[in-house]
């Protein structure tokens, strides 16, 4: 079960370990896109977006279709974020906007029947099979030497792009009028609404933002994983550890708990493959008897 | 004595089903209102556990189903185990049996301590992060658990007491009394005052901690109890399916049942049961006329849900005016 040789033997190389390092990166990155828009959503409207996973899907596949007629990568990641953040806004509207305030019952089963509906029509409409995208021509260049080890420019594009991303959503809920607004609503929405602000129609893009995340993350991923119907639901479980890991709220602590996942994930598939799982757990398993409120945000989660 | 005369009502309506159950299965020929009944008894047991944590104790999870999968694997991996058999022969079943159900005990009493101090949100997603843990380790673990094929090669099944649950008429039978002991125990626990503590944690989670109700212990004594019935009724479905399947243990599973309580309704105590039947007919049917199931399911749940906003029993018996709002 545990091969410490293999990994010693892997730290003791530059070029493995910069590998290693490197492909947890990316699982980290890109799940703590996903994970950001869990995140946001949960601290403006306390809702947990049990259909999370749906958005990451259906922006990988969007990216897919978008990518097999232009051939751009950049327009199918950019397609996939848009479908996404569109269909996260009419999930919002028509579906779970009807359940806000009732019991959590009636949200998860709304949650689990969108899933249901959802994976179905992706069958119906991309087939049941694995679907490779396969990684871009934009991207086919030669990969940069670190320390002996090699990076694809694609990862380093993958792993900038979401630092990126991170980044300007923070600022954007921190710095500008829309975040005021939604951050002011999340605290008293019926004072927001008294100053004649359309606080339903800030709360639907709040909810479109955080899906788009979700959806980028998926079309970023597309050339890297392979696509399948339910996908979404391997995704959503990470990004909840993440989240419970780095504070439910708090964005950068979903950036810093994601690296520790992805670092985890890379490494472990070198020393302990079969026993990765159960550290990503385990690790949450400890923040929640010590710190249940998360590694990053003060208060009670009780 | 005073306990026997409290719930005299309850143990004979108890005794009556189980004659009725039993007389079922001596009178009719055909084999499916007999596999029909064993399904309901395996997931009505999986429904009326979850609601003992949802409608009693206002404890939403979303992750019960992985006690009854570990219920199911447990009980399935037992049997398949020579040196267990050859230790125990004829008495291995019950043995089996017995063990399974205190393993999924600890399980839960493991996953209860982490989770029942959360609050709502987090419980319902953390048990269902640790359902996904325990499919995780189903799949993967394939020298075990036979991964994603599930527990093949069928279960041992010696005879015990002149019981020989090979033959499908004595399987049944062993199968309804099992059902129909657990959900009097049920019962009794919900007329007990241990039900009276749940619905005061539920109601009023402060209220019921200044009367002196050590909140965490009951939560966590009622997650672990929920969780045992509920391995019972994945023990009862590896009987019937001489299996284990890692679906059990799948996340749709919990959703499943989630909804079998809101068919049924959550504040009726056989709600749950009635929900099963619905949801079990409900598929049959599905399945008949369409192979999109999960598509119809889901717009189904979302009528029902968003429709009416309330069990679709609870919406009839309002509605006939039975029921007052």
């Amino acid at each position: 079960m545990f091969d410490f040789d293999a990994l010693i033997n892997c730290f003791g190389m530059a070029s493995c370990a910069v590998n290693q390092l490197t492909s947890g990166l990316i699982i980290g990155m890109l799940l703590f896109l996903v994970a950001s828009g869990l995140t946001l959503i949960f601290g403006v409207l306390n809702v947990i977006n049990f259909a999370h996973g749906t958005f990451y899907m259906v922006g990988a596949y969007f990216a897919f279709s978008t990518y097999l007629f232009t051939e751009s990568y950049l327009l199918s990641a950019f397609v996939g974020a848009l479908g996404a953040g569109i269909f996260g806004i009419f999930f919002e509207r028509v579906l779970i906007s009807k359940v806000y305030g009732q019991d959590i019952l009636m949200q998860l089963l709304v949650c689990y029947a969108f899933i249901l509906i959802t994976d179905d029509l992706v069958k119906l409409i991309w087939g049941t099979d694995y679907i490779a995208m396969g990684i871009p021509d934009e991207f086919r260049l030669a990969p940069f030497r670190i320390f002996g080890g090699y990076v694809p420019p694609l990862y380093a594009f993958l792993i900038i792009l979401s630092l990126v991303i991170g980044i300007l959503t923070i600022l954007l809920i921190s710095k500008t009028r829309f975040g005021s607004i939604v951050r002011a609503a999340a605290e008293n929405s019926p004072m927001v609404s008294a100053l004649g602000i359309r606080v339903p129609l800030y709360f639907a893009l709040l909810f479109g933002l955080g899906c788009a995340l979700a959806g980028i993350a998926g079309a970023l991923a597309a050339p890297v994983r392979s696509l399948t119907p339910g996908m979404g639901f391997g995704i959503l479980i990470e990004s909840f550890i993440v989240t419970v890991i780095g504070g439910m709220g708090s964005i950068p602590g979903a950036l810093i708990a994601a690296i520790i996942l992805g670092l985890t994930r890379s490494i472990g598939s070198v020393g302990f493959p079969l026993f990765v799982d159960g550290l990503m757990f385990l690790i949450m398993a400890i923040v929640l008897i010590f710190k249940p409120t998360g590694l990053f945000v003060k208060g009670s989660s009780k | 004595m005073s306990g026997f005369t409290l719930f005299k009502k309850d143990i004979s309506i108890a005794l009556f089903s189980v004659i009725i159950l039993i007389l079922i299965g001596f009178f009719v020929e055909h084999p499916w209102p007999k596999d029909f009944l064993i399904s309901i008894f395996s997931f009505g047991l999986l429904a009326m556990s979850l609601n003992m944590l949802i409608g009693f104790a206002g404890m939403v999870s979303f992750g019960h189903a992985a006690f009854f999968a570990l219920g199911g694997y447990a009980f399935g991996l037992l049997l398949q185990s020579e040196s267990f058999l050859t230790n125990f022969g004829a008495l291995s079943i019950i043995v089996a049996f017995f063990v399974s159900i205190f393993i999924t005990g600890i399980y839960s009493a493991v996953i209860g301590a982490i989770c029942v101090r959360l609050n709502e949100i987090y419980f319902a997603f953390l048990t269902l992060a640790f359902q996904m843990f325990l499919y995780s380790v189903i799949v993967s673990w394939v020298s075990l658990t036979g991964g994603d094929q599930g527990l093949m090669g069928g279960i041992a099944r010696p005879v015990f007491l002149g019981i020989d649950l090979s033959n499908s008429l004595h399987r049944y039978t062993f199968c309804s009394v099992i059902f129909v002991i657990c959900i009097l125990l049920l019962r009794i626990l919900n007329k007990s005052n241990f039900g009276y503590s749940l619905r005061l944690i539920r109601d009023n989670q402060e209220r019921a901690e200044f009367l002196g109700i050590r909140v965490f212990r009951v939560k966590l004594i009622c997650f672990i109890i929920a969780s045992m019935v509920a391995s019972v009724g994945g023990i009862i479905m590896t009987l019937f399916t001489s299996g284990a399947y890692p679906e059990w243990a799948f996340w749709t599973q919990s959703g499943e049942a989630i909804f079998m309580i809101m068919l049924g309704g959550i504040s009726i105590f056989l709600g749950p049961l009635v929900g099963t039947v619905l949801l079990r007919l409900i598929n049959d049917v599905v399945q008949m006329y369409s192979s999109h199931t999960e598509l119809v399911t889901g717009i189904i749940i979302m009528i029902v849900v968003l429709g009416l906003r309330k069990g679709l029993v609870e919406y009839l018996l309002e509605k006939t005016g039975i029921l007052k709002k």
